[in-house]
Protein backbone atom coordinates (compact mmCIF):
# COMPACT_ATOMS: atom_id res chain seq x y z
CA UNK A 1 0.00 0.00 0.00
CA UNK A 2 2.56 2.62 0.97
CA UNK A 3 4.93 1.40 -1.76
CA UNK A 4 1.86 2.16 -4.54
CA UNK A 5 0.89 5.70 -2.59
CA UNK A 6 4.68 6.57 -3.15
CA UNK A 7 4.16 5.46 -7.06
CA UNK A 8 0.96 7.33 -7.22
CA UNK A 9 2.60 10.50 -5.86
CA UNK A 10 5.86 9.87 -8.27
CA UNK A 11 3.55 10.30 -10.80
CA UNK A 12 1.25 13.08 -10.17
CA UNK A 13 4.69 14.73 -9.70
CA UNK A 14 6.04 13.97 -12.84
CA UNK A 15 2.23 14.71 -14.81
CA UNK A 16 2.30 18.29 -13.05
CA UNK A 17 5.75 19.42 -13.83
CA UNK A 18 5.22 18.07 -17.54
CA UNK A 19 1.74 20.33 -17.92
CA UNK A 20 3.03 23.52 -16.25
CA UNK A 21 5.57 23.24 -18.85
CA UNK A 22 3.61 22.46 -21.61
CA UNK A 23 1.66 25.59 -20.10
CA UNK A 24 4.31 28.34 -20.43
CA UNK A 25 5.32 27.99 -24.27
CA UNK A 26 2.60 30.14 -25.43
CA UNK A 27 4.10 33.18 -26.33
CA UNK A 28 5.09 32.86 -30.08
CA UNK A 29 5.21 35.80 -31.60
CA UNK A 30 3.18 36.60 -34.46
CA UNK A 31 4.73 39.29 -36.43
CA UNK A 32 7.93 38.02 -36.73
CA UNK A 33 9.08 37.98 -40.57
CA UNK A 34 9.21 34.45 -40.79
CA UNK A 35 9.73 34.70 -44.48
CA UNK A 36 12.95 37.09 -44.14
CA UNK A 37 13.78 34.12 -41.30
CA UNK A 38 13.66 31.40 -43.70
CA UNK A 39 15.46 33.29 -46.25
CA UNK A 40 18.09 34.04 -43.93
CA UNK A 41 18.42 30.52 -43.01
CA UNK A 42 18.61 29.69 -46.39
CA UNK A 43 16.21 26.30 -46.25
CA UNK A 44 12.95 26.23 -46.13
CA UNK A 45 11.85 22.88 -43.32
CA UNK A 46 8.87 21.02 -45.01
CA UNK A 47 7.19 18.40 -44.12
CA UNK A 48 6.42 15.52 -46.45
CA UNK A 49 4.99 11.94 -46.93
CA UNK A 50 7.61 9.30 -47.83
CA UNK A 51 5.47 6.47 -48.47
CA UNK A 52 2.06 7.76 -50.67
CA UNK A 53 2.81 7.76 -54.46
CA UNK A 54 2.23 9.43 -56.63
CA UNK A 55 1.84 13.04 -54.02
CA UNK A 56 4.90 12.13 -51.85
CA UNK A 57 7.14 9.38 -52.34
CA UNK A 58 11.04 8.26 -53.32
CA UNK A 59 12.17 6.79 -56.41
CA UNK A 60 14.88 4.47 -56.88
CA UNK A 61 17.54 6.88 -57.22
CA UNK A 62 16.49 7.70 -53.46
CA UNK A 63 15.17 11.06 -54.52
CA UNK A 64 11.95 12.13 -52.99
CA UNK A 65 9.18 13.05 -56.15
CA UNK A 66 5.78 13.31 -56.72
CA UNK A 67 3.30 16.29 -56.89
CA UNK A 68 3.66 17.70 -53.46
CA UNK A 69 7.24 17.50 -53.82
CA UNK A 70 7.55 19.47 -57.19
CA UNK A 71 5.08 21.95 -55.36
CA UNK A 72 7.81 22.19 -52.74
CA UNK A 73 10.92 22.58 -54.81
CA UNK A 74 8.73 25.11 -56.98
CA UNK A 75 8.19 27.11 -53.56
CA UNK A 76 11.58 26.88 -52.33
CA UNK A 77 13.01 28.00 -55.56
CA UNK A 78 11.02 30.96 -55.97
CA UNK A 79 11.71 32.03 -52.26
CA UNK A 80 15.16 31.49 -53.04
CA UNK A 81 16.32 28.63 -50.76
CA UNK A 82 17.38 25.63 -50.38
CA UNK A 83 14.15 22.81 -49.39
CA UNK A 84 14.94 20.16 -46.48
CA UNK A 85 12.36 17.80 -46.64
CA UNK A 86 10.96 16.28 -43.44
CA UNK A 87 8.90 13.00 -43.44
CA UNK A 88 6.28 12.54 -41.39
CA UNK A 89 3.01 9.93 -40.96
CA UNK A 90 -0.48 11.74 -41.17
CA UNK A 91 -0.83 12.27 -37.68
CA UNK A 92 2.68 13.83 -37.46
CA UNK A 93 1.58 16.63 -40.08
CA UNK A 94 -0.34 18.94 -37.13
CA UNK A 95 2.38 18.30 -34.00
CA UNK A 96 5.41 18.93 -36.46
CA UNK A 97 4.14 22.07 -37.39
CA UNK A 98 3.19 23.14 -33.25
CA UNK A 99 6.51 21.63 -32.48
CA UNK A 100 8.40 23.93 -35.29
CA UNK A 101 9.53 20.94 -36.63
CA UNK A 102 9.02 22.30 -39.92
CA UNK A 103 7.94 25.77 -41.69
CA UNK A 104 5.47 24.42 -43.66
CA UNK A 105 3.06 20.72 -44.16
CA UNK A 106 2.78 19.67 -48.14
CA UNK A 107 1.54 15.99 -47.44
CA UNK A 108 -2.24 16.05 -48.92
CA UNK A 109 -3.09 17.77 -46.00
CA UNK A 110 -6.63 17.76 -45.95
CA UNK A 111 -8.40 21.25 -44.55
CA UNK A 112 -10.90 20.48 -42.08
CA UNK A 113 -11.85 22.49 -39.25
CA UNK A 114 -10.88 21.28 -36.48
CA UNK A 115 -7.15 21.29 -38.60
CA UNK A 116 -8.00 24.94 -39.14
CA UNK A 117 -8.08 25.57 -35.29
CA UNK A 118 -5.04 24.14 -34.74
CA UNK A 119 -2.46 25.29 -38.14
CA UNK A 120 -2.84 28.44 -40.91
CA UNK A 121 -4.03 26.41 -44.04
CA UNK A 122 -2.69 28.53 -46.92
CA UNK A 123 -5.18 28.64 -50.46
CA UNK A 124 -6.02 25.18 -51.84
CA UNK A 125 -3.85 23.34 -54.24
CA UNK A 126 -5.96 19.91 -54.80
CA UNK A 127 -9.77 18.72 -54.14
CA UNK A 128 -10.56 15.65 -52.99
CA UNK A 129 -13.48 13.81 -50.58
CA UNK A 130 -13.47 10.09 -48.75
CA UNK A 131 -13.71 6.91 -51.11
CA UNK A 132 -14.66 3.31 -50.19
CA UNK A 133 -12.54 0.74 -51.80
CA UNK A 134 -13.62 -2.64 -51.63
CA UNK A 135 -12.97 -5.90 -54.00
CA UNK A 136 -14.70 -6.16 -57.08
CA UNK A 137 -15.92 -9.23 -56.27
CA UNK A 138 -18.05 -7.87 -52.76
CA UNK A 139 -18.37 -4.06 -53.99
CA UNK A 140 -19.66 -1.38 -51.42
CA UNK A 141 -21.22 0.93 -53.29
CA UNK A 142 -23.44 2.21 -50.68
CA UNK A 143 -22.71 3.16 -47.09
CA UNK A 144 -25.41 1.64 -45.23
CA UNK A 145 -23.94 -1.72 -46.83
CA UNK A 146 -20.99 -1.20 -44.25
CA UNK A 147 -23.36 -1.17 -40.91
CA UNK A 148 -21.76 -3.51 -38.65
CA UNK A 149 -18.75 -4.33 -40.46
CA UNK A 150 -15.02 -3.76 -40.21
CA UNK A 151 -13.56 -0.47 -42.44
CA UNK A 152 -9.84 0.21 -42.57
CA UNK A 153 -8.68 3.88 -41.99
CA UNK A 154 -5.27 5.33 -41.64
CA UNK A 155 -5.11 7.41 -38.16
CA UNK A 156 -5.41 11.31 -38.18
CA UNK A 157 -6.93 11.55 -41.96
CA UNK A 158 -10.24 12.90 -42.87
CA UNK A 159 -11.83 9.54 -43.36
CA UNK A 160 -11.00 8.38 -39.92
CA UNK A 161 -12.77 11.60 -38.78
CA UNK A 162 -15.47 11.34 -41.10
CA UNK A 163 -16.63 7.64 -39.82
CA UNK A 164 -15.66 8.67 -36.83
CA UNK A 165 -18.12 11.93 -36.66
CA UNK A 166 -21.33 10.42 -39.64
CA UNK A 167 -20.88 6.88 -39.45
CA UNK A 168 -20.92 5.47 -36.10
CA UNK A 169 -22.52 1.82 -37.02
CA UNK A 170 -19.43 1.45 -38.38
CA UNK A 171 -16.30 -0.21 -36.77
CA UNK A 172 -12.93 1.11 -37.57
CA UNK A 173 -10.04 -0.65 -37.73
CA UNK A 174 -7.33 2.24 -37.58
CA UNK A 175 -3.55 1.59 -38.98
CA UNK A 176 -0.54 3.89 -38.29
CA UNK A 177 0.34 3.92 -42.11
CA UNK A 178 -1.06 3.86 -45.32
CA UNK A 179 1.70 1.15 -46.15
CA UNK A 180 -0.29 -0.62 -43.34
CA UNK A 181 -3.52 0.20 -44.02
CA UNK A 182 -3.33 -1.15 -47.51
CA UNK A 183 -1.83 -4.50 -46.68
CA UNK A 184 -4.79 -4.72 -44.53
CA UNK A 185 -7.10 -4.50 -47.56
CA UNK A 186 -5.18 -7.08 -49.13
CA UNK A 187 -5.45 -9.48 -46.29
CA UNK A 188 -9.05 -9.30 -45.97
CA UNK A 189 -8.76 -7.91 -42.81
CA UNK A 190 -11.88 -5.48 -43.50
CA UNK A 191 -14.81 -4.99 -45.70
CA UNK A 192 -13.71 -1.79 -47.27
CA UNK A 193 -10.84 1.00 -47.00
CA UNK A 194 -11.66 4.70 -46.92
CA UNK A 195 -9.34 7.42 -47.83
CA UNK A 196 -9.27 10.35 -49.90
CA UNK A 197 -10.97 9.31 -53.41
CA UNK A 198 -7.58 10.91 -54.52
CA UNK A 199 -5.24 7.98 -53.32
CA UNK A 200 -7.96 5.51 -53.91
CA UNK A 201 -8.12 6.06 -57.82
CA UNK A 202 -4.07 5.73 -58.26
CA UNK A 203 -4.64 2.63 -55.98
CA UNK A 204 -7.23 0.74 -57.53
CA UNK A 205 -5.58 1.20 -61.03
CA UNK A 206 -2.85 -1.07 -59.87
CA UNK A 207 -4.74 -3.32 -57.78
CA UNK A 208 -7.62 -4.22 -60.45
CA UNK A 209 -9.10 -6.35 -58.51
CA UNK A 210 -10.52 -4.08 -56.10
CA UNK A 211 -13.03 -0.94 -57.04
CA UNK A 212 -13.81 2.61 -55.75
CA UNK A 213 -17.33 1.59 -55.22
CA UNK A 214 -18.18 4.61 -53.63
CA UNK A 215 -16.43 7.84 -55.25
CA UNK A 216 -17.40 10.51 -52.93
CA UNK A 217 -18.71 10.78 -49.54
CA UNK A 218 -19.42 13.90 -47.46
CA UNK A 219 -18.48 16.92 -48.18
CA UNK A 220 -15.55 17.96 -50.89
CA UNK A 221 -12.84 18.92 -49.16
CA UNK A 222 -9.20 21.38 -50.19
CA UNK A 223 -5.81 19.67 -49.73
CA UNK A 224 -3.54 23.06 -48.65
CA UNK A 225 -0.32 23.91 -47.59
CA UNK A 226 -0.15 24.79 -43.83
CA UNK A 227 1.92 26.54 -41.58
CA UNK A 228 2.15 27.27 -37.95
CA UNK A 229 -1.00 28.99 -36.42
CA UNK A 230 0.06 32.48 -36.64
CA UNK A 231 2.88 32.46 -39.28
CA UNK A 232 1.61 35.58 -40.77
CA UNK A 233 4.06 36.16 -43.10
CA UNK A 234 4.68 32.99 -44.57
CA UNK A 235 1.41 32.27 -45.12
CA UNK A 236 0.92 35.64 -47.16
CA UNK A 237 3.87 34.55 -49.28
CA UNK A 238 2.34 31.08 -49.90
CA UNK A 239 -0.93 32.31 -50.65
CA UNK A 240 0.78 34.72 -53.27
CA UNK A 241 2.81 31.76 -54.52
CA UNK A 242 -0.26 29.53 -55.05
CA UNK A 243 -2.03 32.46 -57.15
CA UNK A 244 0.64 33.02 -59.16
CA UNK A 245 1.08 29.46 -59.74
CA UNK A 246 -2.22 28.94 -60.93
CA UNK A 247 -2.00 31.60 -63.14
CA UNK A 248 0.90 30.33 -64.58
CA UNK A 249 -0.58 26.55 -65.28
CA UNK A 250 1.79 25.18 -63.11
CA UNK A 251 -0.67 22.65 -61.44
CA UNK A 252 -1.67 21.57 -64.63
CA UNK A 253 1.88 20.42 -65.65
CA UNK A 254 2.60 19.15 -62.34
CA UNK A 255 -0.32 16.93 -62.81
CA UNK A 256 0.27 16.01 -66.28
CA UNK A 257 4.07 14.54 -65.01
CA UNK A 258 3.12 13.57 -61.63
CA UNK A 259 -0.35 12.06 -61.41
CA UNK A 260 -1.94 11.52 -64.90
CA UNK A 261 0.44 8.48 -64.93
CA UNK A 262 -1.25 6.88 -62.21
CA UNK A 263 -4.91 7.39 -62.72
CA UNK A 264 -7.15 6.19 -64.96
CA UNK A 265 -8.30 7.61 -68.30
CA UNK A 266 -11.71 8.80 -66.74
CA UNK A 267 -9.93 11.12 -64.45
CA UNK A 268 -9.12 14.49 -65.69
CA UNK A 269 -6.70 17.03 -64.15
CA UNK A 270 -10.13 19.19 -62.80
CA UNK A 271 -11.17 16.48 -60.79
CA UNK A 272 -8.47 16.99 -58.50
CA UNK A 273 -6.48 20.31 -58.96
CA UNK A 274 -7.56 23.53 -58.57
CA UNK A 275 -8.02 25.90 -61.90
CA UNK A 276 -8.82 28.99 -60.66
CA UNK B 1 6.55 -13.08 -59.09
CA UNK B 2 8.87 -13.39 -56.31
CA UNK B 3 12.24 -13.15 -58.22
CA UNK B 4 11.10 -9.98 -60.16
CA UNK B 5 10.95 -8.74 -56.25
CA UNK B 6 14.27 -9.66 -55.17
CA UNK B 7 16.11 -7.68 -58.18
CA UNK B 8 14.23 -4.51 -57.32
CA UNK B 9 16.49 -4.11 -54.14
CA UNK B 10 19.33 -4.04 -55.74
CA UNK B 11 18.15 -1.15 -58.42
CA UNK B 12 19.38 2.13 -58.34
CA UNK B 13 20.01 2.81 -54.81
CA UNK B 14 17.83 0.91 -52.79
CA UNK B 15 20.03 -2.01 -51.38
CA UNK B 16 22.08 1.08 -50.22
CA UNK B 17 19.43 2.89 -48.90
CA UNK B 18 18.30 0.06 -46.62
CA UNK B 19 22.06 -0.18 -45.11
CA UNK B 20 22.34 3.22 -44.66
CA UNK B 21 18.89 2.79 -42.51
CA UNK B 22 20.47 0.14 -40.50
CA UNK B 23 23.89 2.48 -40.22
CA UNK B 24 21.11 4.49 -38.46
CA UNK B 25 19.63 2.07 -36.89
CA UNK B 26 23.06 0.76 -35.20
CA UNK B 27 24.81 4.08 -34.78
CA UNK B 28 21.51 5.23 -32.69
CA UNK B 29 21.60 2.03 -30.21
CA UNK B 30 25.72 2.35 -30.12
CA UNK B 31 25.24 5.84 -28.73
CA UNK B 32 22.37 4.90 -26.38
CA UNK B 33 23.94 1.62 -25.02
CA UNK B 34 27.19 3.97 -24.23
CA UNK B 35 25.34 6.80 -22.82
CA UNK B 36 22.66 5.34 -21.10
CA UNK B 37 24.79 2.30 -19.78
CA UNK B 38 27.27 4.61 -17.94
CA UNK B 39 24.64 6.67 -16.58
CA UNK B 40 23.06 3.36 -15.58
CA UNK B 41 26.21 2.24 -13.83
CA UNK B 42 26.30 5.13 -11.64
CA UNK B 43 22.22 5.66 -10.63
CA UNK B 44 22.50 1.82 -9.96
CA UNK B 45 25.67 2.16 -7.76
CA UNK B 46 24.06 5.29 -5.95
CA UNK B 47 20.55 2.92 -5.45
CA UNK B 48 22.54 0.72 -3.26
CA UNK B 49 23.32 3.93 -0.53
CA UNK B 50 21.58 4.00 1.82
CA UNK B 51 19.85 7.31 1.86
CA UNK B 52 16.49 7.42 2.19
CA UNK B 53 15.46 10.22 -0.49
CA UNK B 54 17.84 9.44 -3.13
CA UNK B 55 16.19 5.92 -3.31
CA UNK B 56 12.67 7.00 -3.11
CA UNK B 57 13.96 9.92 -6.40
CA UNK B 58 15.72 7.28 -8.31
CA UNK B 59 12.66 4.50 -7.87
CA UNK B 60 10.40 7.07 -9.23
CA UNK B 61 12.90 7.96 -12.13
CA UNK B 62 13.22 4.00 -12.89
CA UNK B 63 8.96 3.46 -12.52
CA UNK B 64 8.51 6.31 -14.60
CA UNK B 65 10.65 5.27 -17.44
CA UNK B 66 9.32 1.46 -17.38
CA UNK B 67 5.71 2.13 -16.99
CA UNK B 68 5.38 5.10 -19.73
CA UNK B 69 5.68 3.37 -23.66
CA UNK B 70 8.40 3.91 -25.07
CA UNK B 71 6.51 5.52 -27.69
CA UNK B 72 4.83 8.24 -25.49
CA UNK B 73 8.47 9.38 -24.37
CA UNK B 74 9.50 10.45 -27.73
CA UNK B 75 6.24 12.17 -28.76
CA UNK B 76 6.89 13.99 -25.56
CA UNK B 77 10.47 15.02 -26.20
CA UNK B 78 10.14 14.89 -29.77
CA UNK B 79 6.82 17.46 -29.65
CA UNK B 80 6.18 19.10 -26.47
CA UNK B 81 9.73 20.17 -25.24
CA UNK B 82 9.58 22.34 -28.48
CA UNK B 83 6.64 23.99 -27.60
CA UNK B 84 7.29 24.24 -23.65
CA UNK B 85 11.13 25.28 -24.14
CA UNK B 86 11.78 25.88 -27.64
CA UNK B 87 14.52 23.45 -27.30
CA UNK B 88 14.28 21.97 -30.67
CA UNK B 89 16.40 18.89 -31.12
CA UNK B 90 16.89 16.71 -34.29
CA UNK B 91 14.68 13.68 -34.28
CA UNK B 92 17.50 11.45 -33.77
CA UNK B 93 18.65 13.63 -31.30
CA UNK B 94 16.04 13.38 -29.50
CA UNK B 95 15.91 9.35 -29.92
CA UNK B 96 19.58 9.25 -28.49
CA UNK B 97 18.22 11.56 -25.45
CA UNK B 98 14.99 9.53 -24.50
CA UNK B 99 16.37 6.46 -25.02
CA UNK B 100 19.16 6.74 -23.16
CA UNK B 101 17.39 8.04 -20.16
CA UNK B 102 15.01 4.98 -20.92
CA UNK B 103 18.03 2.26 -20.94
CA UNK B 104 20.06 4.06 -17.94
CA UNK B 105 16.73 3.70 -15.93
CA UNK B 106 16.81 -0.01 -16.79
CA UNK B 107 20.51 -0.33 -16.24
CA UNK B 108 19.94 1.18 -13.16
CA UNK B 109 17.82 -1.54 -12.04
CA UNK B 110 20.27 -4.35 -13.45
CA UNK B 111 23.08 -2.93 -11.44
CA UNK B 112 21.60 -2.34 -8.73
CA UNK B 113 20.24 -6.31 -8.77
CA UNK B 114 23.94 -7.08 -9.46
CA UNK B 115 25.31 -5.36 -6.22
CA UNK B 116 23.31 -6.38 -4.20
CA UNK B 117 23.07 -10.36 -5.07
CA UNK B 118 26.63 -10.27 -3.86
CA UNK B 119 27.18 -11.87 -0.34
CA UNK B 120 27.23 -9.43 2.62
CA UNK B 121 29.64 -12.12 3.90
CA UNK B 122 32.04 -11.01 1.37
CA UNK B 123 32.25 -7.39 1.88
CA UNK B 124 32.11 -8.08 5.41
CA UNK B 125 35.44 -9.99 5.04
CA UNK B 126 36.86 -7.43 2.97
CA UNK B 127 35.92 -4.98 5.71
CA UNK B 128 38.06 -7.37 8.21
CA UNK B 129 41.09 -7.46 5.71
CA UNK B 130 41.04 -3.19 6.00
CA UNK B 131 39.84 -2.65 2.68
CA UNK B 132 38.36 0.64 2.31
CA UNK B 133 35.46 1.77 0.48
CA UNK B 134 36.77 2.03 -2.83
CA UNK B 135 39.21 -1.01 -2.88
CA UNK B 136 36.34 -2.20 -1.63
CA UNK B 137 34.32 -1.52 -4.78
CA UNK B 138 36.96 -2.18 -7.05
CA UNK B 139 38.74 -5.59 -5.67
CA UNK B 140 35.60 -7.62 -4.38
CA UNK B 141 32.35 -6.03 -5.00
CA UNK B 142 32.42 -4.65 -9.16
CA UNK B 143 34.42 -8.50 -9.97
CA UNK B 144 31.40 -10.15 -8.47
CA UNK B 145 28.93 -8.29 -9.56
CA UNK B 146 29.91 -7.71 -13.38
CA UNK B 147 29.31 -11.42 -14.07
CA UNK B 148 25.49 -10.92 -12.31
CA UNK B 149 25.14 -7.99 -14.68
CA UNK B 150 26.42 -9.02 -18.04
CA UNK B 151 23.57 -11.24 -19.12
CA UNK B 152 20.80 -8.76 -18.23
CA UNK B 153 22.78 -5.73 -19.92
CA UNK B 154 23.13 -8.05 -23.28
CA UNK B 155 19.28 -8.71 -23.50
CA UNK B 156 18.67 -4.62 -22.86
CA UNK B 157 21.00 -3.93 -25.80
CA UNK B 158 18.80 -6.35 -27.97
CA UNK B 159 15.97 -4.48 -26.51
CA UNK B 160 17.41 -1.49 -27.38
CA UNK B 161 18.21 -2.20 -30.94
CA UNK B 162 14.63 -3.34 -31.45
CA UNK B 163 12.52 -0.71 -30.32
CA UNK B 164 14.69 1.74 -32.64
CA UNK B 165 12.05 0.65 -34.75
CA UNK B 166 9.96 3.18 -33.41
CA UNK B 167 12.32 5.79 -34.53
CA UNK B 168 10.16 6.12 -37.76
CA UNK B 169 7.33 7.82 -36.01
CA UNK B 170 9.54 10.98 -35.02
CA UNK B 171 11.21 11.48 -38.98
CA UNK B 172 14.30 9.57 -38.65
CA UNK B 173 15.05 7.50 -41.33
CA UNK B 174 15.72 4.65 -39.63
CA UNK B 175 15.74 0.89 -41.25
CA UNK B 176 12.02 0.53 -40.58
CA UNK B 177 11.29 3.81 -42.43
CA UNK B 178 13.23 3.22 -45.78
CA UNK B 179 11.79 -0.13 -45.61
CA UNK B 180 7.96 0.85 -45.93
CA UNK B 181 9.54 3.68 -48.20
CA UNK B 182 10.80 1.28 -50.57
CA UNK B 183 7.87 -0.86 -50.52
CA UNK B 184 5.36 1.58 -50.85
CA UNK B 185 7.36 3.17 -54.32
CA UNK B 186 6.90 -0.23 -55.60
CA UNK B 187 4.23 -1.97 -54.31
CA UNK B 188 2.13 -0.97 -57.38
CA UNK B 189 3.97 -3.32 -59.58
CA UNK B 190 5.59 -5.35 -57.72
CA UNK B 191 3.45 -6.66 -54.74
CA UNK B 192 6.05 -9.48 -54.02
CA UNK B 193 8.92 -6.83 -53.34
CA UNK B 194 7.62 -6.13 -49.41
CA UNK B 195 8.17 -9.62 -49.22
CA UNK B 196 11.55 -8.85 -49.67
CA UNK B 197 11.97 -5.83 -48.08
CA UNK B 198 10.83 -7.11 -44.80
CA UNK B 199 13.00 -9.93 -45.27
CA UNK B 200 16.02 -7.87 -45.69
CA UNK B 201 15.03 -6.33 -42.11
CA UNK B 202 14.43 -9.65 -40.31
CA UNK B 203 18.50 -10.97 -41.93
CA UNK B 204 19.77 -7.78 -40.44
CA UNK B 205 18.06 -7.41 -36.82
CA UNK B 206 18.65 -10.92 -36.48
CA UNK B 207 22.79 -10.84 -37.89
CA UNK B 208 22.66 -7.87 -34.87
CA UNK B 209 20.66 -9.65 -32.15
CA UNK B 210 20.72 -13.59 -32.30
CA UNK B 211 25.01 -13.08 -31.48
CA UNK B 212 24.14 -10.98 -28.70
CA UNK B 213 21.39 -13.15 -27.33
CA UNK B 214 23.89 -16.26 -27.67
CA UNK B 215 26.14 -14.44 -25.54
CA UNK B 216 23.90 -13.33 -23.13
CA UNK B 217 22.93 -17.33 -22.70
CA UNK B 218 26.74 -18.35 -22.66
CA UNK B 219 27.80 -15.74 -19.80
CA UNK B 220 24.48 -16.59 -17.81
CA UNK B 221 25.44 -20.44 -18.05
CA UNK B 222 29.15 -19.92 -17.93
CA UNK B 223 28.64 -17.50 -14.29
CA UNK B 224 26.19 -20.27 -12.83
CA UNK B 225 28.89 -23.35 -13.24
CA UNK B 226 31.44 -20.67 -11.62
CA UNK B 227 29.02 -19.57 -9.00
CA UNK B 228 27.37 -23.05 -8.16
CA UNK B 229 30.68 -25.18 -9.05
Amino acid sequence: MKKMTRLLSTLAVTATALLALAGCGQNQSSNADTVAQIKKAGEIKIAVFGDLQPYGWIDQSGKRVGYDLTLARKLAKDLGVKAKFVQVNADGRVDALKAGKVDLVLANFTVTPDRKEVVDFAKPYMQVSVGVVSKKTAPVTKVSQLAGKDVIVTKGTTAEQYFTEKQKAVTLQKYDSKTQQFNALKNDRAAALADDNSYLYAWVKNNPTYTVGIKTLGPSSYIAPAVKKGNKALLKWVNQEITKLNGNGFFKTDYEQTLAPYFGRDIQPEDIIITK
Amino acid sequence: MAHSGISILFEGQNFHRLLAGFGVTLRVAVIVLLIGGALGVVLGALRTLNRRWLQVLLRGYLEVFRIVPTVVLLFVVYYIVPQAFGLNLSGEAVAIVTFALWTAAEMSDIVRGALIAVPRHQLEAAEALGLDRTQQFRYVLLPQALPIALPGTINLATRIIKTTSLLLMISVMDIVNVGQTLVEANAHKHPAFAFWVYGTMFVMYYVLCAPLSWWAKHTEKKRLEVANG
